[in-house]
């Protein structure tokens, strides 16, 4: 006999986290209390650049293709700053996976923190989890429909106020919260919104640990990457088992009072091991400490946990130090790697020029024969001033003395670049008939620029193409 | 097929196959997922509805939203004539001969006339505009007709030697094979290399002297009312070695271009003589 084949789609179990309160409770609303403040208010912090760049502190301006970060303006052609930084955030959480297991998914995942979030604006509402039990077993009714829809209007004005703050990343906070106060914001800014609100109150208030479980791809790859050293939040079976009532000497520590499931966010028993979707939000932990607490017994029995340290506990022993588990050749060599990746990060930030030039060669045709002779080659120069105000830089070419310099519109070979701008030129290397440059094939010759007030230079250096064999 | 294996842990089925001891459990998709496929093919159907999509026998079918990618050119391109519009209408306005070069609406020129000049006139010139045997090279600063803006964009607009413009730069020189002999022919084009520093007391000279000097002037520098060329300079349209020369002196040359004026509109016009101005031979 086969069995029945089991249903190929199942429909979510809803999930009723009850209030919990303990150290990792209080951890988590410092993070949340932290991170949404981060969140909320670094738009609004201003930083003077002077009259030509705006003062918003942490700015991405799309249209104009610049990131202001405090001291630091990203232009596009320095966008490896952030694919660094994205790799420094990679290795970090690496080395955080393999030292504490889905730290990141527990404490500081944007899921995490807004599900929080949410949540507890349901327990405000609807009331801890046997009344939101009861609420959801419930017909409906007025006062059913009367708590949701205040629960859901509630999380739409969270959801507002999450896409609200994202925007004014994109532009100068104070001038676009004016233009949505007076209906006048583009509508790329009202579509933003719109969508991040939909998108957090869909995320965070009914998809949840759905997210966590099948659609966020970093779990499974924190999964690879934890290891027996790993310290994760985990049961002391040991200790725990057999369950049974308090009352009972030969049962283990566990009185099987349902504390660590009725608080888990994301629904499972932790008692039945480490699974795959554990956030190690440590709530659980918090909630038996404090059961363990009322029955005398020693706080732990959730706790976090290295399973190589299973065996030696079982024996009796200790087990090994926390300093241990995370100093590891592992965790140390990703640390390496994410410093050193930080220092180079810091010291090409300090080496980058304020003044660039790119020097591209007109090659169609390399050099042009003018009537008295003279071999004239052309170059595309763009002058590029990073300083917030504009300077004038004077053109130079060196390389062989016959080497004169002219630059197409202009007498001059001052140029002014406005203040953050790139100023293309086209400049002309002039030499006379006859000279040896120019009757050679190629003759390495250098560019560079003078910023006149700092004194900064750059120089590129290219070829002079001349007559050849002709 | 197999039974399949159930897991003794979780009593689930296993998806049937292990990877060193590691076996996967058959677990059921979340039903949103089904319903977010559902979706999609509901959007699908939509998309197909509302866009152009299926294939007719001539054609497609056009979709409600009338929506073509053709029809998206032609709106991109009425959106930017009319961000340009004021630009055009200054462009058309300018005066050629003081034209700031440093100026938004001389950038604006170099940019617009730069397209025009890949599309209308780098057949001839080339698209760097170093042009070949027999069209000029824009770039340096030989000039047949005049090199100042203004009569860069004469010449644009109404052409060299066309029939279609009576206003076209026209002069015409006459085929030396009938006037002078062969010996003499060859005489003047192994003179015109030297030109620059001449005896003109050789018989070379006194030709060049009788019969050249009309139009290329007396030391060979060339006419510009006439677009006689400058002789004596390093550049030569149509070739400076002797036989090139020889067959110059005796068929005579007659280069032609188009009346731009004619098919280019005025804005185009001015850009694209504005552009050549800029590369470099301006004068």
């Amino acid at each position: 006999m086969t069995p029945e084949p089991e249903n190929l789609y199942a429909a979510r179990e809803p999930i009723f986290p009850k209030r919990v309160k303990g150290t990792f409770r209080n951890l988590k609303w410092a993070i949340m209390a932290v991170t949404l403040g981060i969140y909320y208010l670094v738009p609004w912090l201003r930083w003077d650049r002077g009259p030509n760049l705006p003062d918003q502190a942490v700015l991405v301006d799309l249209a104009h293709r610049r990131f202001y970060f405090l001291w630091i303006e990203i232009w596009p052609h320095e966008f490896y700053f952030v694919a660094g930084l994205l790799i420094m955030a990679g290795l970090g959480l690496f080395l955080f996976t393999s030292a504490l297991g889905r730290v990141w998914c527990g404490y500081t995942c944007p899921q995490t923190v807004w599900t929080d979030l949410f949540i507890l604006v349901e327990r405000w509402i609807e009331g801890d989890r046997n009344a939101r039990i009861r609420l959801h077993r419930a017909k409906w009714s007025l006062r059913k429909g009367g708590l949701r829809l205040l629960k859901w209007t509630a999380w739409a004005v969270i959801g507002v106020a999450t896409g609200g703050a994202w925007v004014f990343y994109f532009a100068d906070a104070p001038t676009l919260a004016n233009q949505f106060l007076t209906l006048s914001a583009p509508t790329v800014a009202w579509a933003t919104v719109a969508v991040l609100t939909t998108t957090t109150v869909v995320l965070g208030g009914f998809m949840r640990e759905q997210v966590c479980i099948y659609m966020c791809p970093w779990p499974r790859i924190q999964g690879a990457m934890m290891d027996d050293s790993t310290l994760t939040v985990a049961y002391r079976d040991w200790r725990g088992e057999p369950r049974g009532k308090a009352r009972d000497e030969t049962a283990g520590d566990c009185v099987d009072c349902n504390a660590c499931v009725a608080v888990c966010p994301m629904g499972i028993d932790i008692r039945d091991g480490q699974q795959m979707e554990c956030i190690t939000c440590a709530l659980c932990i918090d909630a038996c400490d404090d059961i363990m607490g009322k029955l005398g017994r020693e706080r732990g029995l959730i706790d976090y946990l290295a399973l190589s340290d299973a065996p030696k506990e079982e024996a009796g022993a200790p087990p090994r130090a926390i300093w241990k588990h995370i100093l590891r050749p592992r965790t140390i060599l990703y640390s390496i790697i994410w410093t050193g990746f930080g220092i180079a990060m810091i010291y090409a930030l300090f080496i980058r020029p304020e003044i660039e030039m790119t020097v591209a060669p007109i090659r169609n045709p390399t050099f042009v024969v003018l009537s008295d002779g003279a071999i004239r080659n052309t170059y595309e120069l763009r002058l590029r001033n990073k300083h917030g105000e504009p300077r004038q830089f004077g053109v130079h070419v060196s390389g062989n003395p016959v080497l004169g310099l002219l630059i197409e519109g202009t007498a001059n070979t001052t140029i002014e670049v406005p203040a953050d701008a790139t100023h293309k030129l086209r400049v002309y290397a002039v030499t006379p008939a006859g000279a040896e440059i120019s009757t050679t094939d190629e003759t390495p010759i250098r560019f560079w620029i003078e910023d006149l007030e700092s004194g900064e230079r750059a120089s590129v250096n290219t070829v002079f193409n001349g007559r050849g064999d002709q | 097929m197999d039974e399949p294996r159930v897991d003794e842990l979780t009593g689930r089925e296993t998806m049937g196959h292990e990877f060193d001891g590691i076996e996967e459990l058959n677990t059921p998709m979340p039903r949103w997922w089904l319903w977010t496929f559902y979706l999609t093919i509901i959007w699908g159907v939509g998309y197909t509805i509302a866009f152009p999509a299926w294939p007719m026998i001539s054609g497609a079918t056009k979709g409600l939203l009338g929506y073509s990618t053709r029809g998206e050119v032609t709106a991109d391109i009425a959106a930017h004539e009319t961000a340009n519009a004021e630009l055009v209408a200054d462009l058309n306005a300018v005066d050629l001969a003081g034209f700031d070069p440093q100026s938004d609406l001389h950038r604006y020129a170099v940019a617009r006339g730069s397209s025009v000049f890949r599309a209308q006139c780098s057949q001839c010139h080339g698209s760097g505009a170093a042009g070949a045997v027999g069209y000029p090279n824009l770039l340096d600063n030989d000039w047949l007709w005049g090199g100042t803006l203004a009569e860069i964009d004469y010449s644009v607009r109404h052409g060299i030697r066309n029939e279609t413009d009576f206003d076209a730069r026209f002069s015409q020189m006459p085929a030396f094979g009938d006037i002078l002999e062969e010996s003499e022919i060859a005489t003047l084009a192994s003179f015109l290399p030297t030109l620059a520093d001449a005896d003109w007391d050789s018989a070379g000279g006194v030709l060049f002297t009788d019969n050249c000097t009309s139009c290329h002037g007396d030391t060979g520098q060339g006419d510009r009312s006439l677009g006689a060329p400058n002789l004596a300079d390093a550049i030569w349209l149509y070739g400076g070695d002797v036989d090139s020369l020889t067959t110059s002196i005796a068929e005579a040359r007659f280069g032609v271009m188009p009346a731009w004026g004619q098919r280019l509109s005025e804005e185009d016009i001015r850009a694209v003589a504005t552009y050549v101005h800029s590369l470099g031979g301006g004068e």
